[in-house]
């Protein structure tokens, strides 16, 4: 059987894979948003595992709720993509910069 | 018959003149011309009569009244009450305050008939009525500066009467600013008492002022003064102000600007003589400081000569009674300042009497010559004018002090009194007052000799309407006339050695200057002949025999005189530059001050550190912390994750 600390530690590889993405990424936001999306997965085997392994089935329901709300979110974030290309026929994250004070 | 209380005629006396005031005042514009002098004239006749007739005789009789009659609040457990002291002094002041004001009143309806302020004027004058009444008969410090500050009021607004002459706002802005230094001084001293003697109940603190004799305040660190040597002077600083003593006497030859009746009414006879009345009301505190009392002396004779040499070269026929009014007041204070109280009262009486008198027939004169008021341009009016010209020589002669006349009782009485006296000053002020009265009856007979006789100076429209005032004018004068004549005569038995004031009034036996003339007192015939043979009397002669020597026999005299003396002239016309030395300390001062202020503290300090300083200093920590808000969702994600690795990073290793 494969023991617990596997699964926290391709969780913590996936998660620290997703931030990396988040921040190294500078040119494409639709692989910001799948870095997003990694990043949930990392945490959802997080729950899968805990839960499994605590015979506690309340973890799987999380991840449930997680996907749920994950593919909701990169609905809409694509729909923005899509909007923001029109606007700027671009999607690069260096000149998405209008927030800047 | 209808029984009425004491109380109720007191409380009358200062009502109907405020009746008066509000009546003429407020709904002057629609009674009329004739109604607003009349309810006015009525309201202080009635406080005449009242004083005159009902409590005069009453204290007489012997009955005093000390009693609050309405309670204005409560503070901190001390009651602020309107009440009422009612004794010999208090009855003495209130006769006189209302005679002179009724005199002033029918006077004015001549002087002012074609004024178009005619119904504010007589509602100031009845208002201060008013005021003046409700300070003589306070029982508490704080009416006595309510009064105090009401009379002051209606002085400014009198003064500016006229208020589109630009020299009139002048003068009454300075009247007004010298008497707030002086009212510095008054609420300071009224501030120790309380502190002290916890009450501002006069009584209460008459009583417990002998037990704080030894008690000592730090005036400045290191300099002790004796509690009630504060007090008296801080009070008498008031008293300069509001009566008019050096230093503080620039602004009374300045309040000329008012119409004349204000001249006779405030600034002669009664509110100048305030100071001089509370001093006397205070001679419980002021008898158990002899420092104090030697202030008190000293400046006032150093106002009675000073002012009196001014008098000599003005040739503004109301200036010179003013400087004239400014010296007499000086004799007043070295009468109160040698402990002789009740020779300091007596004075005021007879000068309130014979001055306002002066004043009235200065105005009688001015309204003949159409308000010229050179005596310059004047001269020989004596043919023209022969009321004016009897009453003017009664008021001089009483002004000189020349027997029988009031003033030569009240001013003798001053002159022997200082001669007895051993306080410190009392030397320098017997010089002082012998000196002033050789010059006083010189400017006073200058005045009159260069007014009614001689040639006539001025040109021939104004000589040809020559004509004596009107009788509402000359009435006034008469009335005035007999109590300068005979005021003296009646009054200084009962007055000074009858006792009279013994209860109002507190002299320590150490300092009882007037019971030691009065155990030399042999009647009224041997005061006379011992005046007549004394040294005021040659002086007085000798001012008199002069000012007809310079300005009837040889007229030409004074213009040789002055050119000799041309920087003593200069000085003197100048006012010893008083009111230069004024403007370049005090006002070139204060701007200064206030520039430097402007520029340190507001300019730079507030504007640049405060103000500018935040803004700067805001701009720049943005400019800084602007940096971090790049932009990019990413940097702002890294910070949340850095910040919750942070956190937890906390939260674990703790």
């Amino acid at each position: 059987m494969v023991p617990l600390e596997h699964y926290l530690i391709l969780g913590a590889i996936l998660f620290a894979l997703s931030v990396v993405g988040i921040f190294l990424n500078r040119k494409n936001l639709v692989v910001l948003l799948m870095a997003i999306e990694l990043l949930l997965l990392a945490v959802n085997i997080n729950f899968v595992a805990f839960s499994h392994y605590l015979g506690d089935i309340a973890g799987q329901v999380f991840v449930f709720f997680i996907l749920t709300v994950a593919a909701a979110e990169s609905a809409i974030g694509l729909a923005i993509l899509v909007v923001v290309f029109r606007n700027r026929q671009s999607i690069n994250v260096e000149d998405l910069s209008s927030l800047k004070g | 018959m209808l029984e009425i209380g004491m109380e109720t005629v007191y409380l009358l006396v200062p009502l109907a003149c405020l009746a008066g005031a509000v009546l003429a005042g407020l709904l002057g514009w629609k009674i009329g011309r004739v109604a607003a002098h009349t309810v006015t004239i009525l309201g202080v006749a009635v406080a005449f009569a009242l004083s005159a007739f009902v409590v005069l005789p009453d204290v007489l009789a012997g009955n005093h009244f000390n009693g609050p009659v309405y309670t204005w609040g409560v503070s901190g457990g001390i009651p602020m009450e309107v009440g009422f002291l009612i004794d010999p002094l208090t009855a003495l002041m209130m006769v006189v305050v209302s005679f002179v004001s009724l005199c002033v009143h029918i006077y004015t309806i001549g002087y002012m008939h074609d004024d178009p302020g005619y119904q504010r004027f007589f509602s100031y004058i009845a208002l201060f009525t008013f005021s003046m009444l409700m300070l003589v008969m306070s029982n508490n410090f704080l009416q006595l500066f309510f009064g105090w500050e009401a009379v002051g009021l209606m002085s400014y607004l009198l003064i500016g009467f006229w208020f589109t002459r630009e020299s009139a706002i002048r003068a009454n802005l300075k009247a007004f600013l010298v008497n707030r230094v002086g009212d510095f001084g008054f609420l300071l001293g009224i501030a120790a008492i309380y502190m002290y003697f916890g009450t501002l109940d006069y009584a209460a603190v008459f009583a417990v002022a002998p037990q704080l004799v030894p008690q000592t305040v730090t005036v400045l660190p290191g300099v002790e003064w004796s509690l009630l040597t504060v007090v008296g002077v801080l009070l008498f600083v008031g008293a300069m102000g509001k009566s008019a003593q050096v230093p503080l006497h620039v602004w009374l030859p300045d309040s000329m600007e008012g119409p004349t009746p204000i001249s006779a009414l405030i600034h002669a006879a009664t509110m100048v003589t305030a100071g001089v009345f509370m001093v006397a009301r205070m001679s419980p505190l002021y008898e158990l400081s002899e420092t104090a009392l030697s202030v008190v002396l000293v400046i006032g004779a150093t106002t009675a000569i000073t002012m009196a040499l001014v008098g000599i070269v003005q040739n503004d026929i109301k200036r010179i009674v003013a400087y004239s009014t400014l010296s007499q007041l000086g004799y007043m204070m070295v009468a109160l300042g040698v402990s002789a109280y009740s020779v300091g009262i007596f004075h005021l009486m007879t000068h309130a009497f014979f001055k306002a008198l002066l004043f009235l027939a200065a105005g009688s004169v001015i309204i003949a010559m159409h308000h010229e008021q050179d005596i310059r341009k004047m001269g020989g009016l004596k043919k023209y004018m022969p009321v004016t010209f009897v009453t003017a020589w009664t008021g001089s002669l009483a002004l000189a002090g020349i027997p029988p006349f009031a003033g030569f009782f009240s001013k003798d009485m001053i002159i022997e009194a200082v001669h007895y006296s051993q306080l410190p000053g009392s030397g320098f002020a017997y010089a002082a007052v012998l000196a002033g009265v050789f010059i006083t009856a010189f400017y006073s007979f200058r005045l009159l000799f260069l007014v009614f006789y001689g040639k006539p100076r001025m040109d021939d429209h104004t000589k040809h309407h020559l004509r004596e005032s009107p009788w509402v004018v000359t009435g006034p004068l008469v009335l005035l006339a007999i109590p300068s004549f005979l005021i003296g005569l009646l009054t200084i038995e009962p007055l000074l050695f009858g006792g009279y004031f013994a209860d109002a009034l507190k002299v320590l036996p150490a300092h009882d200057v007037v019971g030691r003339i009065s155990r030399g007192y042999q009647g009224l015939g041997p005061f006379i002949a011992h005046g007549l043979q004394s040294l005021p009397f040659v002086l007085a002669a000798a001012g008199i025999l002069l000012a007809w020597l310079l300005y009837i026999r040889y007229p030409q005299l004074p213009d040789q005189i002055r050119a000799r003396a041309q920087p003593l002239y200069d000085l003197l016309l100048n006012k010893y530059y008083a009111d230069e030395f004024n403007d370049f300390v005090f006002a070139r001062g204060a701007r200064g001050l206030g520039r430097w202020f402007w520029r340190i503290g507001d300019v730079k300090l507030i504007d640049g550190l405060a103000v500018n300083g935040t803004a700067r200093v805001v701009g720049w920590v943005s400019s800084m912390v602007r940096h971090v808000q790049s932009g990019y969702v990413y940097h702002y994600a890294f910070a949340m994750i850095l910040g919750v690795f942070l956190l937890i990073t906390f939260f674990l290793h703790r």
